[in-house]
């Protein structure tokens, strides 16, 4: 057993999760796959996305796995940071967002 | 962050400079102890060896490995200190194949083919051969390299020659990392010193080629879609034309071997290309359809196989006896490098195959 949480090499094993439950797992692939096909947004649009929510969901192998697509596509390094501040400025704006609910509460409380 | 070597493998008496270290690399390790399937086997599963060629198309001439530029990824460590350049006689017994040839394309390459100092002549009497589809590989920073250079345009439209060129990238950051510092702005110049006199206009029978290879330890994308973002970045940002786009896969070899060895990248590159073979690739590589031919004249079955010294496996192995029927009778020379070529859509040196 490893003797951390996360291991790179785990991310190749990802397809593997279907032999313990093929009907669920191959769903779930299926989805997976026709989410990131063209439609009304491009694959590379939707590449962006997918890194940007990368980091909200603090995940390592979709970070590793998004900025690979996003080189191989040709986005460009600026592109990426500016993906990662939209998803950055999102989570801290619901953080601060949440100040509104303490300043109701301090006004009902101690108003 | 790797930076620009100035010099080649060769020069640095690196261990890489030799293909047979390079080979060795490619059959031990995680191919050795079983983690991956070797090449071989993979293609054992679908029938397809011994890999067999079948109608020669292509005659692929290596005019010499020197070079102006010494590229990170360069599969043939290209550079200036490289002196291995094809003389007038191996061009002479190359012409009288490329006279009686079956093939319909003649593609020459380097190094700088331009560099050789009998290229042009070499050019003039290939084209009297009428040769349908008759390539350079140019790596457009020669045409701006030397005032002796800057006609180069004017010829090889003279010459009904359709050049093809390498372009990392529509960003200058991304391109120079790769092919060196200025390396942008030099081509953009020189695109636009084609583009002036017809190469790549839409329409244009001046055919202007680009060729997209990855800056780095990850695969090309799709190739259509890359294209479109080439061409949309080159002409908004520079008025800049062209008519297709190839996008080839770093192969595991050479310099490109050197880079993914010392960034760490090795294993994780060579499990990316086998996770990503495409039996459907197989059976169009360009080794089926290409005799590549080296500065001093051996007979391999496609670029990188002359890279690694790999040469056909064949009685005919060198330009003086060229037999194109006992040569084509053939099987394929493989080892582990060609998983390059059968990755997602597959790679040759025009691009996707499947």
């Amino acid at each position: 057993m490893s003797k951390t949480y996360y291991d790179p090499a785990d991310l190749r094993k990802f397809g593997n999760i279907t032999e313990w439950s093929e009907e669920l797992g191959t769903k779930f692939f299926d989805y997976y796959n026709s989410v990131f096909q063209e439609g009304a947004l491009t694959a590379r649009e939707k590449s962006l996305i997918a890194l940007a929510v990368s980091h909200t969901e603090q995940c390592p192998y979709c970070i590793d796995a998004y900025t690979k697509d996003g080189l191989q596509r040709g986005i460009t390094k600026e592109e990426m940071m500016e993906a990662v501040h939209v998803g950055a400025a999102i989570k801290s704006g619901a953080a601060l967002a949440h100040g509104v609910q303490m300043m109701n509460k301090v006004n009902k409380l101690d108003g | 962050m790797t930076k620009l070597k100035t010099q080649s493998l060769h020069k640095r008496e690196s261990e890489l400079a030799n293909s047979n270290r390079q080979l060795e690399i490619l059959s031990n390790g995680i191919f050795k102890s079983g983690e991956l399937p070797k090449f071989k086997d993979k293609i054992t599963e679908i029938g397809q060896f011994p890999l067999r060629p079948k109608k020669l198309e292509i005659l692929q001439i290596n005019l010499g490995y020197m070079c102006n530029q010494v590229c990170s990824h360069c599969h043939v460590d290209a550079g200036p200190d490289r002196k291995e350049i094809m003389t007038k006689k191996t061009m002479q017994q190359c012409l009288e194949v490329i006279k009686n040839t079956g093939a319909h394309t003649l593609d020459l390459t380097g190094g700088a083919p331009e560099m050789n100092p009998n290229f042009r002549w070499f050019v003039e009497e290939a084209s009297k051969a009428g040769i349908k589809d008759f390539i350079v590989r140019s790596n457009l920073t020669i045409i701006r390299a030397n005032k002796k250079y800057h006609d180069l345009p004017e010829f090889f439209k003279k010459h009904n020659v359709h050049v093809v060129s390498s372009m990392p990238h529509w960003t200058r950051g991304k391109t120079d990392k790769q092919r060196g510092e200025g390396v942008f702005d030099q081509s953009i110049k020189a695109l636009q010193d084609l583009n002036a006199i017809g190469y790549g206009m839409p329409n244009s029978s001046l055919k202007l080629d680009l060729v997209y290879n990855p800056s780095g330890a990850f695969l090309p994308g799709n190739q259509a879609s890359m294209e479109k973002d080439f061409k949309k970045a080159l002409l908004e940002d520079f008025n800049i034309q062209f008519h297709n786009l190839f996008a080839i896969t770093n192969l595991p070899i050479s310099r490109f071997l050197d880079y993914l060895i010392a960034s760490e990248n090795y294993e994780d590159y060579m499990f990316a290309l086998v996770e990503a073979y495409n039996p459907a690739a197989v059976a169009n590589v360009m080794c089926t359809n290409t005799i590549s031919i080296s500065w001093n004249g051996w007979l391999y079955d496609c670029d990188f196989n002359q890279m690694l010294d790999l040469k056909v496996d064949s009685k005919i192995k060198h330009i003086s006896e060229y037999n194109e029927d006992l040569l084509n009778d053939r099987n394929i020379v493989i080892s582990q490098h060609c998983y390059g070529c059968t990755a997602g859509a597959g790679s040759s040196c025009q691009g996707s195959v499947a």
